[in-house]
């Protein structure tokens, strides 16, 4: 990125004075080498996103940020509804919910070591992963609106989950305020099958083991030991999401011009907060985290399922499941106010990331913040964060979520052979499954950026702490 | 932008780059030749198109005019009739109606050993979504699809 129009305020953290038309700055966090290395378009998406109505504050771009829909992915945004505020159905993204979340197994990794290809095969062929892929449920009907109502509750009241996992699920499993009526009948029949199925792309099972604790008072709260292993997840809201998302981005720009919305970029496609379409998406988009919620839920359950068979000692407690391309209703103070606002938080690409004493967070983790889980990607590491406590002024408590790419699919296949991949991770002592030798390749460990430095900059601009550092053992691969 | 002035009468198509997922470009002689090439451009983003059988028939009718929306709503027909019959698409014939697109797509249901399927598309976006005239009379469509 051309640093010459920006302004550094911090060593972490880089200003766009307001231009052409925004209402507010953009600030990006990224250190020096993190900036140069970010695409121009980063730029002028964080310009783009500041234009649009009733935006407050700053029109944020996380450390991991990269080129992305309208929105980059990275970016944080925040709009009021008293001033015109709009919800985007671009600023969340196809993927509705698309999150992360990890399930302590107690057990240390050389117990995994030991058994390590068997539970490899046994989780590739239960969990559904992949194109084309069918889970463990076929749901229609007055079941499927149970379902968007319900989230990880639904799921388990249907035997595929345990009840204390709830409260270790933002909005405690299921989100308020989703309206099935408003998901159409192609959404929901391109999710009758998918429940409970991983997906492809950048989406993954792995068992990884906890190689580095940064914060020991933290990991203990949060049940981490140097050593152990811990099974995480990556997926989203599958099909259901992606129409929801292919609709509304079509009817938000058809009809902008009537709601006196001028788009910089028709993928910015919003409606106002206080508008019937607006309305109606919040209700879709909050139907689709709850998928997303039911959805990881499953997958978690199957999971166990695999461990009770091959490795019966473990346990698999949910330490936390975050959503990472949401528009949620929160109070924030924005920066030089004193008393919150009540806010529309776009995290497209970014954790929520709240501190101690958040009523938001259940007991013991109020004490010491939410578990920010960071994605990395097959060979590379992953990362447990802690969320800080702040008073505006910081991407209304928000946190980067993964590594982000650095490397266009395209390039990576011209780069890498998936095989070459696989057999090099094996001799790391990675054991890779997936259908696709290609997705392997599109997906290399070298396509995306160096996520120790991510987390760094995102420790030293406030967003998050480090908590433990986590590698790969097994990863099962869409 | 593509570096395509004219089709030359042929059709063809092209992936180029995008942060993190796959710009379709598509052309050929007419808009119709042109939706065709962005059909076969898609399934390459899962496998190689001549690896499917265009043994199963399914018909998409699409309303609309303009022309950008026509390519939006086209490869969002695929995608979701690829996600909810779990087919690969190998030919297209696309008519225009009053109205709007009559299409016609073959293909067969996904085999992951014979595919490999690389991703799944998660839809079609506006990013970078435009279709317009070349010099020579033909159509340039080009679309950025989220996988």
């Amino acid at each position: 990125m051309d640093t010459a129009k920006l302004e550094r305020i911090t060593a972490t953290a880089w200003r766009i004075p307001p231009h052409d038309g925004m209402h507010v700055p953009g600030i990006v966090y990224a250190d020096e080498y993190l900036i140069a290395d970010m695409d121009d378009k980063v730029c002028q998406q964080v310009c783009n996103v500041a234009k649009l109505p009733g935006i407050v504050e700053a029109s944020y771009a996380m450390p991991d940020a990269h080129w992305g829909y309208g929105f980059p992915i990275g970016g944080v945004a925040a709009f009021d509804p008293e001033a015109g505020g709009v919800v985007s159905a671009g600023g969340v993204g196809f993927d509705i919910s698309c999150g992360v979340r990890t399930m302590l197994t107690g057990l240390p990794a050389n117990r995994v070591v030991e058994v390590r290809d068997t539970l490899a095969d046994a989780l590739y062929a239960e969990i559904p992963v992949g194109l084309g892929s069918t889970g463990h449920l076929h749901v229609v009907g007055e079941e499927m609106d149970a379902m968007l109502l319900g989230g990880a509750r639904w799921a388990v009241e249907q035997g595929y989950g345990d009840a204390a996992d709830l409260e270790r699920i933002e909005e405690r499993g299921r989100m308020a305020g989703a309206e099935p009526a408003t998901v159409s009948d192609r959404a929901k029949t391109r999710q009758r099958d998918e429940v409970g199925t991983l997906g492809s792309g950048n989406h993954y099972l792995e068992v990884q083991q906890v190689a580095e604790i940064l914060l020991p008072d933290v990991a203990e709260v949060f049940g981490l030991r140097e050593g152990d292993a811990v099974v995480t997840i990556h997926c989203g809201s599958r099909g259901l999401g992606h129409q929801i998302g292919t609709e509304f981005l079509r009817e938000m720009v058809e009809t902008a011009g009537e709601h006196g919305i001028a788009l910089p970029d028709r993928e910015l496609a919003c409606a106002p907060i206080e508008s019937a379409l607006g309305r109606r998406y919040l209700g879709a988009m909050r139907a689709g985290i709850n998928c997303a919620f039911a959805n990881r839920e499953v997958i978690g359950h199957l999971a166990r399922q695999v461990f009770a068979r091959v490795l019966p000692e473990a346990r698999l407690d949910l330490l936390f499941d975050v959503s990472h391309n949401t528009c949620k209703e929160e109070a924030h103070p924005v920066a030089g106010e004193s008393a919150a606002r009540r806010l529309f938080v776009h995290r497209k690409g970014a954790t929520r990331a709240f501190g101690a004493g958040d009523p938001a967070l259940p007991e013991p983790l109020r004490a010491v913040g939410q578990p920010v889980l960071i994605g990395g990607s097959m060979g590379t590491a992953s990362y447990v964060l802690v969320g800080t406590p702040r008073d505006g002024g910081h991407a209304f408590r928000s946190a980067c979520h993964g590594a982000g790419r650095a490397l266009s699919r395209h390039a990576a296949l011209r780069r890498w052979r998936g095989r070459d991949i696989v057999n090099d991770l094996e001799q790391r002592g990675i054991a890779i499954r997936s259908p696709s030798m290609r997705g392997v390749a599109e997906e290399a460990p070298g396509a995306y950026k160096d996520i120790d430095a991510v987390v760094e900059v995102a420790e030293r601009a406030g967003l998050a702490r480090r908590v433990a550092r986590l590698t790969p053992m097994i990863c099962v691969k869409g | 932008m593509s570096k395509l002035a004219s089709t030359d009468g042929a059709a063809g198509w092209e992936h180029f780059e995008h942060g993190a997922d796959v710009g379709l470009r598509a052309w050929g002689p007419t808009l119709e030749a042109m939706l065709e090439q962005a059909g076969i451009a898609l399934t390459a983003a899962v496998t190689c198109p001549a690896s499917v059988r265009p043994s199963e028939r399914i018909a998409i009718e699409i309303r609309g005019r303009d022309p950008e929306t026509l390519l939006y709503d086209w490869l969002n027909s695929l995608v979701y009739e690829m996600a909810v019959d779990r087919l690969l698409f190998a030919r297209f014939q696309v008519h225009r109606r009053d109205g709007g697109l009559a299409a016609e797509a073959w293909g067969e249901p996904i085999d992951v050993a014979r595919h490999a399927p690389a991703v799944e598309v998660k839809g079609a976006t506006y990013t970078a979504l435009n279709v317009s005239r070349l010099p020579d009379g033909g159509w340039l469509g080009e679309c950025v699809i989220d996988v």
